[in-house]
């Protein structure tokens, strides 16, 4: 199954990393992950399902984007840009 | 007694508490490091409630039970998913900012005003929220455009305390909207205001204007007040019909503008040196008061910064307490001032928040 690890940033609201997830996408991965954490979902993707601006996905050290097909060993990584002052 | 402060700054929540000699101290700084764009207090139940922008990670609400101590993350507004955009190539709306919140005429019912510009309702103490469509689907709303934002944002939330199903709205820029029955149905108003900043056929276009912030008399509701984009405006008849003021004794221009609660012939204004700028007029931070009406003005800066500063306010930043005599304001500098007189003479409650977006007395 893919592992989803998301940034640091989110440890309030998503659950330990990395988390295994289901799906052979990445947003059907990550839906899977929100399915029990409804409100870690409104951090990464916005009022449209939408990937926010500022949060970059990565697979296997790849940036990747939420369409894209993930293999059931996949490493998924959620990341946010950093930010200034 | 001085009621707490509820200041929302670029890096958190902050209650500020006055002792008996008028020293503020803060009570309490909630989300640390993320920014406060807004909050409400529910006089009725006393919840809190704060809307945070994330930037990265989007727009979030919270609810405190404990004004302030401890919180519980909401839903936000949002959009309905897979909601039409306006235009074929334009990207679906997601509400990028809660610029106001307001408590509505029934128990557990809340308003958010948003940008872009969209009115939210929630009658479960903002536990699920609805899109009040009907603004949304007014046709004048494809004239808005942003107001210092990329898109246009509703800032002011005015129930009339003697219904408050009646509504007025401010939006920058789309003017001032009114409800007659909690928001399903809307009619313009604005009449007399003026926009410098358009094309001369078009400066009395209702839906053009641009409110920075409007405030209400909640003894005598019929009495608004204005910072307009273009000046200071008052209103006899809620929200329908306004007169530009004259006489200000620095400059008609700025952001905030608050109201006497009791007297409606009381308000204060914050002037800034230009829509240019936006930073105090010569330097000098100042507060400009009328106590007839918009008749005359006077203008106090006593214990306020010395010049060369440039505190800006912003819509929200300036509060009056139910007594109409104690005031606060908040600066883009991290400065806090409270008066007990009015708005005569200012005293420095904090000199090093983070930057304030809005604040209120938690009263």
């Amino acid at each position: 199954m893919p592992q989803v690890t998301f940034t640091a940033h989110l440890r309030r609201l998503a659950p330990p990393s990395p988390v295994e997830a289901v799906g052979d996408t990445v947003a059907d991965a990550l839906a899977s992950v929100f399915a029990n954490h409804p409100l870690l979902e409104t951090y990464i993707l916005d009022d449209q399902r939408r990937l926010r601006r500022h949060i970059a996905l990565f697979v296997d050290g790849e940036r990747a984007r939420l369409a894209d097909p993930v293999s059931p060993g996949a490493r998924i990584a959620v990341l946010q840009a950093l930010s200034g002052g | 007694m001085t009621p707490p402060l509820l200041v929302g700054t670029r890096k958190g929540l902050f209650v500020l508490e006055a002792d008996a000699a008028d020293h503020w101290t803060i009570r309490h700084h909630a989300f640390a490091g993320i920014p406060v764009t807004i909050t409400a207090l529910d006089p009725r139940d006393h919840t809190l409630y704060a809307g945070l922008n994330h930037g990265h990670f989007g727009v979030k609400l919270h609810r405190s039970d404990d004004l302030g101590r401890t919180w519980t993350e909401l839903p936000a507004p949002a959009f309905p998913a897979a909601f039409p955009a306006d235009e074929p190539d334009r990207p679906a709306p997601a509400v990028s900012l809660l610029w106001s919140l307001e408590v509505g005429a029934e128990p557990d019912e809340l308003w958010a005003g948003t940008i872009p510009g969209a009115l939210f309702k929630s009658t479960d103490r903002g536990t699920t929220w609805r899109l009040v469509e009907s603004l949304w689907n007014e046709a004048s709303r494809r004239l808005w455009f942003g107001g210092g934002y990329d898109a246009p944002g509703i800032h002011s939330i005015l129930p009339d305390p003697r219904d408050p199903r009646h509504l007025l709205i401010g939006v920058s820029c789309g003017g001032v909207w009114l409800s007659p029955d909690a928001g399903d149905h809307w009619e313009i108003g604005g009449a007399g205001l003026v926009a410098a900043y358009m094309p001369e056929e078009r400066r009395e276009d209702l839906a053009v204007q641009d409110p920075h912030r409007i405030a209400r008399c909640a003894a005598a509701p019929d009495r608004v007040w204005m910072q307009h984009h273009s000046g200071a405006f008052r209103s006899d008849d809620g929200g329908r019909n306004w007169t530009r003021l004259s006489g200000l004794p620095v400059s008609d221009f700025g952001f905030a503008v608050a109201a006497h609660p009791t007297d409606p012939d009381i308000a204060w204004f914050i002037p800034a040196e230009s829509d240019e700028t936006r930073i105090p007029t010569s330097g000098r931070l100042g507060v400009t008061r009328t106590r007839d009406g918009g008749r005359s003005f006077e203008r106090f800066d006593q214990g306020l910064p010395p010049p060369p500063a440039f505190d800006l306010v912003y819509r929200h930043g300036l509060a009056v307490a139910p007594d109409g005599q104690r005031l606060a304001m908040g600066s883009t500098t991290g400065g806090l001032w409270t008066s007990y007189d009015g708005g005569e003479r200012w005293h420095l409650a904090n000199a090093h928040l983070p930057p304030i977006a809005s604040l209120q007395f938690a009263a």
